[in-house]
């Protein structure tokens, strides 16, 4: 057990935790934040999504002592109020059904828009295939990706 | 108008309470026509007729809540059957607040989601709801007005009478209409009228779910919550003989290992009771991450699970059924199935004489198709929150059937059914696997024994290899050509482990004069639930395929052929119980045709098929690639009959993700054992499609009509399977027989 200091979604946060716990059980089960989703455990679902230090990471397969002061978002920090860009356009599409992996999904998409605010199908195609959603929504998320990206700049 | 008294179903209920503060509630329970199918043949409860229940909340400060009866696993019902209510009601949608009813013993009596039934059964019922709402609403204001009620109008939330300009909110009114008595008959609008259903609506929690708010099982939390694991046997077949949990309990954070008995020796199983392993060993701690690490300390010794027979209350009633002891493997399970399709099968069907057609035969065409174990992999895995006191049983459970668990609950828990509350958390997808809600019997008893609220969480390997697989299927198609090219006869024989591939009185049965239907069963201890679109998702993929093949070896165009046999069906019906209706298939057919422009030369790398279950018609055509020896679909155009379509926006959504689903269990779906033991532990194992292999466009149409609303939860998902296979013909000359696609392709 050991006191870990992180900065998630701009707040300092304190969780006294094994230095092996993954962010994801960190922030589930220590931080209240549950939109970070459980999938597989072994980054192959994409559903633990987070931002570290604004890059795109799989929040199952990084310990809580490899993050150090590098910043961590999740999809309650992504936005004050859903009113993300990448989050408008997800609800314009109407893209999800079960909405599970959704959290996750967004996570990917908004980090791919940070360093490509212009990405084409191949490259979202690229980005967005560790993000598996089971209901099939992957058309729609497709869409909302580029839909977000054509809005943020306009 | 369509007048529907509210009193004449064979019983039905609605209920009108004032609520303090004014108000008003209406609670409804209606029995709504269910036609039996397979995912819900084995409720035990009324056969033809489910009971289906709801509530209305009107508030003084005119807010409208309407509580959704059914579980949500992603269909997208809370949008849609609040959707009919509203209609009639003639409430302001923008401002409609929807709620999930919890599971409640005295109010919701029956409560499911599946077998594609939602938005048939809801139908009638929930517009009456609206309707009576409306109608007592138009009565309290008539009265206060002291006007006639057709002077009135209601509209967005409001009674208005234009003569006098004046309008008032159904908030308003509520308080006096709950003390109105219920108006015996009510109206329903023509669909014609209609200004909300029909139109696309947004999915209603769709905020919440892109904010990352709490909304599932595994983000519930209380005070003082434990989680908890179970470990199960490593390999089917084998059973718990004893365990070590010393070094475990001594770890950080755990409070507890010890045993559970899931259920009690000599409990009727219901249908929707299934689990493989009854004897497991409990983790107990304070957090996920401890107990993951703590059950991996625990020492456990397994044995050789012998043959039992065990008591199962299923459709026909009661009997028992006998679980083989023994190590399977997937090899030998296909071994088993070739023998099994040498041998005789039962009967299922027999039309005309098709031994003499077949030696009358010019040419005999014969296939055989097979596909592997299927799991559900819902991305939220296997959960359930418990907490049982004296005073009551407390569960967050995500089930598709919560119904269907209270007689287990009682039995297997100790626990009197009005002691049970159960809220249904919305869940991280179910596709069949959370009909079978053995976690909740897990959660409770491991609630019991360490008396504190738990939360039972499954790893991913927990829930993929747990069992409650699809079956793993086996068919052969034969068909009798005489001399004119002219289908004469056709036999299907088939089976599965351990349940039966085939439906008998599907399409082609009762378009070809001589026809025979054949199958048979080979028991397993690795166990089975239904799986998006039971059955009908193999047999499917194996009769589209052949009906492909067939059309090609007698020079037929594969839509044409398949109208051609609808066209027999629908005039000159060979046989009984044919389960389709022949001009709404051919119906889809034709739209596929006309959206796709289907033709000879377009048809490259293009195939087609189609299906009827659970009510409503499919038909797809799918044009493939192939890159680097790995095959892609490109596109999709798809057909659908589901009757009225509710809200096209969700009813497209729901269409393209079946259509998604179907290509990625087609080409990579499957598990595999050997002496027991599941080969696919993890997702890093088992192949799920993922955006790369995702579809560049899925054109979705709607037959248009006004036949009553049936589901799409499942009926596009079974020809997915063979439409891909057909393509895939086109593309590489290869016909494919046995899935997973890709295995069976790419094998040289």
């Amino acid at each position: 057990m050991a006191k870990y200091k992180l900065k998630v979604n701009g707040k300092m946060m304190e969780a006294e935790v094994d230095p092996t716990t993954p962010v994801l059980w960190v922030l589930r089960d220590h931080l209240n934040l549950v939109g970070t989703k459980y999938g597989c455990g072994v980054g192959s679902c994409g559903a633990c999504t987070i931002h570290l230090n604004g890059k795109a990471m799989k929040s199952c397969q990084l310990p809580v002592a490899a993050v150090a002061a590098q910043e961590i978002t999740t999809i309650e920090g992504l936005s004050e109020s859903g009113e993300h860009p990448v989050q408008k356009a997800w609800l314009s599409l109407d893209v999800a059904q079960c909405g599970y992996c959704q959290t996750g999904q967004i996570m990917a998409a908004s980090a791919l828009l940070k360093s490509k605010p212009h990405p084409t199908d191949e490259e979202i195609e690229t980005a967005m295939n560790g993000n598996i959603c089971r209901c099939g929504t992957y058309v729609r998320i497709k869409q909302a990706i580029q839909s977000a990206a054509k809005n943020a700049h306009q | 108008m369509e007048n529907i008294s509210t009193n004449n179903s064979r019983r039905s209920f609605l209920k009108i309470t004032s609520l303090t503060g004014g108000g008003m509630m209406i609670g409804f329970s209606w029995l709504a026509n269910l036609i039996p199918n397979e995912a819900l043949a084995e409720i035990a409860a009324p056969k033809e007729w489910v009971e289906l229940t709801g509530f209305i909340k009107i508030t003084a400060d005119n807010e409208i809540t309407i509580f959704c009866p059914n579980p949500e696993f992603g269909t997208n019902v809370m949008t849609s059957l609040p959707m009919m209510v509203a209609e009639e009601l003639e409430a302001d949608w923008k401002k409609i607040k929807v709620e999930m009813g919890d599971y409640d013993t005295p109010r919701f009596k029956s409560q499911f989601t599946g077998g594609s039934r939602a938005m048939n059964m809801a139908w009638v019922p929930l517009r009456t709801a609206g309707a009576t709402a409306r109608m007592l609403l138009l009565q309290a204001a008539a009265n206060e007005w002291n006007v006639s009620v057709s002077e009135l109008t209601a509209s967005n939330s409001y009674v208005a009478h234009k003569a006098s300009n004046k309008s008032v909110t159904y908030g308003a009114l509520a308080a006096a209409a709950a003390k109105l008595p219920k108006p015996e008959k009510v109206s329903l609008k023509k669909i014609s009228d209609f200004t909300l259903l029909g139109t696309p609506q947004k999915n209603v929690v769709g905020k919440n779910i892109v904010s990352g708010n709490p909304l599932f099982t595994l983000d519930y939390k209380q005070e003082g919550m434990l989680i908890a694991m179970v470990i199960h046997p490593p390999a089917f077949g084998m059973k718990l003989k004893s365990f070590d949990g010393t070094v475990a309990k001594k770890m950080a954070g755990i409070q507890d290992v010890f045993e559970i008995q899931v259920y009690k020796d000599g409990y009727t199983r219901a249908g929707f009771d299934t689990r493989a392993f009854n004897n497991l060993v409990a983790v107990v701690g304070k957090t996920t991450w401890e107990v993951i690490n703590a059950r991996k300390k625990v020492l456990v010794e397994w044995e050789a699970m012998a043959t039992y027979t065990e008591s199962v209350a299923g459709r026909g009633g009661k009997k028992m059924e006998t679980i083989p002891g023994g190590l399977e493997s997937t090899d030998e399970h296909l071994a088993q199935m070739n023998e099994m399709q040498k041998k005789p099968g039962k009967i299922l069907r027999k039309d005309g004489d098709p031994e003499a057609a077949f030696a009358k035969a010019k040419k005999i065409l014969e296939r055989t198709y097979s596909a592997p174990f299927l799991s559900h992999n819902p991305m939220e895995p296997i959960s359930c929150v418990a907490h049982i006191t004296d005073e009551k049983a407390f569960f967050v459970a995500p089930i598709q059937i919560p119904e269907m668990m209270k007689q287990n609950i009682i039995a297997n828990l100790d626990i009197p059914a009005e002691k049970i509350e159960m809220k249904l958390a919305r869940m991280g997808g179910g596709f069949g696997r959370r009909a079978y809600g053995h976690y909740i019997i897990e959660a409770g008893l491991i609630s019991k024994k360490v008396k504190a609220p738990v939360k039972l969480i499954y790893t991913r390997e927990d829930d993929m290899t747990n069992g409650i697989y699809r079956p793993t299927y086996m068919v052969s198609f034969k068909a009798a050509i005489d001399e004119n090219n002219q289908v004469t006869a056709l036999h299907i024989k088939g089976g599965g482990i351990p349940e039966n591939s085939i439906h008998e009185n599907r399409f082609p049965a009762g378009s070809i004069e001589n026809y025979m239907a054949e199958g048979w069963d080979i028991p397993s201890n690795i166990t089975i639930g239904a799986f998006r679109a039971p059955r009908s998702n193999f047999i499917a993929s194996a009769e589209q395929s052949f009906l492909d093949e067939l059309a090609e070896t007698i020079g037929k165009d594969p839509i044409d052929f398949r109208i051609e046999l609808l066209q027999k069906a629908k005039t000159k019906p060979v046989g009984k119980n044919n389960e389709y209706d022949a001009a709404r298939y051919i119906g889809v057919l034709e739209l596929v045709k006309q959206k796709s422009n289907w033709s000879q030369s377009n048809n490259k790398n293009r195939g087609v098929a189609a299906y009827f279950c659970h009510s409503s018609y499919a038909a797809h055509v799918v044009e493939v690639s192939i890159k680097d020896g790995q095959p892609q679909v490109e596109n999709v155009v798809t057909a659908m009959d589901c009757g009225f379509v509710v809200n096209p926006e969700g009813a497209k959504n729901m269409v393209e993700g079946a259509v998604v689903d179907g290509i990625g269990n087609a080409l990579y779906g499957g598990m595999r054992f050997e002496k027991g033991v599941p080969m696919q532990k993890n997702l890093n194992q088992y192949r799920i499609i993922r955006h790369k292999e995702t579809p560049k466009k899925i054109d979705v149409h709607f037959v248009q009509n006004t036949i009553d609303p049936t589901g799409l939860g499942e009926p596009p998902f079974p020809p997915v399977f063979a439409a891909v296979a057909n393509a895939l013909y086109k593309a590489t000359g290869k016909r494919l027989y046995n899935q997973p696609y890709l295995k069976e392709l790419t094998k040289s």
